[in-house]
């Protein structure tokens, strides 16, 4: 469970993220809302990368802003970036071996948790092959065996799903449900493809203008008027 | 031959990860029948300037191998290796003549020493990345060749100090000295090439594990390397101080190559240079390095003693090479040239069938 209270993040004069109070219980949450609603700046300071004005974090029990930004993969977070960020240079496996090295799993078990990882997403070209020769599809199944490999406890996936065709979209759908029964981490998935955080999601929360707007069951979010209001303006907005 | 045997005898008792593919084992039989021919058939093939000439290229190619692990594994630029192969010249030679520690004690302990300075060098990569480190390790090169002006680099005599009062840059000078099994120069230079070799070995054991996927991290993305959980400060430290240790080793093989080893050799601006040479050989690959040595060292040889011509006519070359490299070639010759051979070698195919038809027709 990750319990977030009264989280404020300011950039000299933007709030991006302002008071924020929402508790992700388990399994897959969404995080929803507008572009600059402060979705990705959620995950830098969950990550680390931004330091907070002022709240709190508790993820599992353990106060997640007091660890270093490094040793957070070590604690079991992973995430993935709306950027690519495997590494063209290296094979599948070293990718997604590289973060197993760093994740204070055991070493004798890499190769075995590594080649489970490249299942679990459904990826079928050799791990040997250079990620720099793979299509895109076949780099976000990467992504993603990066962001499970290792004992992961907290998975943040941002817009994986981003300029994948359909039927690709599914398949991703199909992996990130299956991720915290396989892996018994607790997945936030940031998408605008609301049929697959509908498909993922139990729960959601919605942001808007670094507030939460929505939380509750997805179902219920995505009718919640302020939610529609926020996505497609009102008249007095136009 | 050797890499062959042992692949297979290794076979049965490894598991599956170390288990080397046929292309592999070639590759490794070439590369040892290369180092073989070059350890052991070059020096009665050609004379004494040439062998010089060669021991330059060992040196300088472990050189542009540092600067290869900064910009090409981890993505910083550093334009003071020349600098740091001159500190480790000087630490070499005055260890040389202050203490009688064994030879291969003395190239660690100079690796030691370059590799703390290296480190101190390479601290503002901490906050700092591309033309700003750049110029700061520019600027450590300058600074570098002013001091050893300064201090009068080697200004004879002996002890760490090493001031004469007979005055600066004698050739009284006592020559610095040589492991004791290769005091001669084809020995020495023999020396050299395994000194190297085993430089290059300690490279390819990084770039192949756990440091070299870390640096390939940073150098795709510093965020993306922290959330994967890389220390990156301990990373990017870690890489200078392997290229500074590299460096300073062969700093301390050239003090006992040229024997009196001068302030005057090393210039700023062959940093400068060695980063051009380095780029054009291809910094994403170890042969890359070895194509940066014969660039830097054996081209000029050929130009001023073999063919007469002024070597600032290389510096032109150099930067119609670089031009090249980064309009066309981003992984520099070593990555090209095979790429071009393949190109050349299917050219080749083509026409010749091309002509086969009209040959029988012909008939």
């Amino acid at each position: 469970m990750i319990e977030v209270r009264g989280l404020t993040v300011r950039f000299s004069g933007i709030t991006p993220i302002d008071d924020v109070s929402v508790v992700f219980p388990g399994g897959t949450c969404g995080l929803i809302g507008p572009n600059g609603a402060g979705k990705t700046t959620f995950f830098n300071v969950l990550s680390g990368f931004v330091k907070p004005a002022a709240g709190t974090i508790s993820a599992f029990g353990e106060n997640l802003l007091k660890m270093a930004d490094f040793r957070r993969a070590r604690w079991g977070l992973r995430r993935t970036f709306q950027t690519e960020m495997a590494i063209e240079q290296l094979s599948i496996y070293d990718n997604v071996a590289m973060i197993h090295e760093h994740s204070g799993a055991k070493r004798a078990s890499r190769r075995a948790d590594v080649l489970a990882a490249l299942e679990f997403v459904g990826l079928t070209a050799p791990p040997k092959a250079k990620v720099g020769g793979l299509n895109a599809r076949e780099r976000r199944l990467v992504e993603v065996a990066r962001a499970v490999v290792g004992r992961p406890r907290l998975v943040l996936l941002d817009e994986p799903a981003a300029g994948l065709p359909d039927e690709e979209t599914e398949h991703l759908s199909g992996v990130i449900q299956r991720i915290p029964e396989a892996f018994g981490a607790l997945t936030i998935l940031v998408d605008h493809d609301m049929s697959l955080v509908s498909s993922c999601c139990s729960t959601t929360a919605v942001l808007d203008f670094g507030k939460v707007i929505a939380l509750g069951p997805t179902a219920e979010v995505l009718r919640n008027e302020h939610v529609i209001r926020a996505y497609l303006g009102t008249e007095e907005d136009v | 031959m050797g890499a062959a045997d042992a692949q297979s005898s290794g076979a049965t008792t490894l598991p599956a990860r170390f288990h080397l593919g046929p292309a592999t084992a070639l590759r490794g039989a070439i590369i040892l029948g290369l180092f073989l021919f070059v350890l052991l058939a070059v020096p009665s093939l050609v004379g004494p300037d040439w062998l010089t000439t060669f021991a330059s290229v060992a040196i300088y190619s472990v050189v542009a191998l540092g600067f290869d692990i900064l910009y090409g594994r981890v993505g910083m630029i550093s334009l003071g290796q020349v600098a740091l192969l001159s500190v480790g010249c000087w630490i070499g030679a005055r260890l040389a003549y202050a203490t009688a520690i064994p030879f291969p004690l003395l190239l660690l302990a100079t690796g030691a020493i370059t590799c703390v300075i290296g480190v101190l060098v390479g601290l503002p990569s901490l906050r700092l990345s591309g033309l700003y480190l750049a110029l700061i390790t520019l600027m450590f090169a300058g600074a570098v060749t002013v001091a050893l002006g300064v201090i009068d680099f080697p200004n004879g005599g002996g002890g760490f100090e090493g001031t004469s009062a007979t005055g600066a840059l004698t050739t009284s000078n006592p020559p610095v000295r040589r492991p004791a099994i290769a005091t001669g120069d084809t020995a020495f230079y023999r020396y050299i090439v395994v000194v190297t070799a085993l430089m290059f070995l300690l490279a390819l054991v990084h770039v192949a594990t756990k440091p070299g996927r870390a640096w390939a991290s940073i150098r795709e993305s510093e965020p993306a390397a922290l959330a994967a959980g890389v220390h990156v400060t301990v990373y990017k430290m870690w890489a200078f101080a392997l290229a500074s240790f590299m460096t300073g080793v062969v700093g301390c093989l050239l003090a006992a190559q040229v024997e009196t080893p001068r302030a005057i050799t090393f210039q700023t601006q062959a940093s400068l240079t060695l980063a051009a040479t380095a780029l054009i050989g291809g910094i994403f690959s170890l042969w890359g390095a070895i194509v940066a040595g014969i660039f830097n060292q054996l081209l000029p040889f050929l130009f001023q003693a073999q063919w007469g011509v002024n070597s600032n006519f290389l510096l032109i070359i150099f930067g119609a090479g670089l031009l090249q490299v980064l309009l066309t070639a981003p992984g520099g010759l070593a990555q090209q040239f095979p790429k071009d051979m393949a190109n050349l070698g299917r050219l080749v195919v083509r026409g010749v069938r091309s002509l086969l038809p009209s040959a029988e027709r012909a008939s």
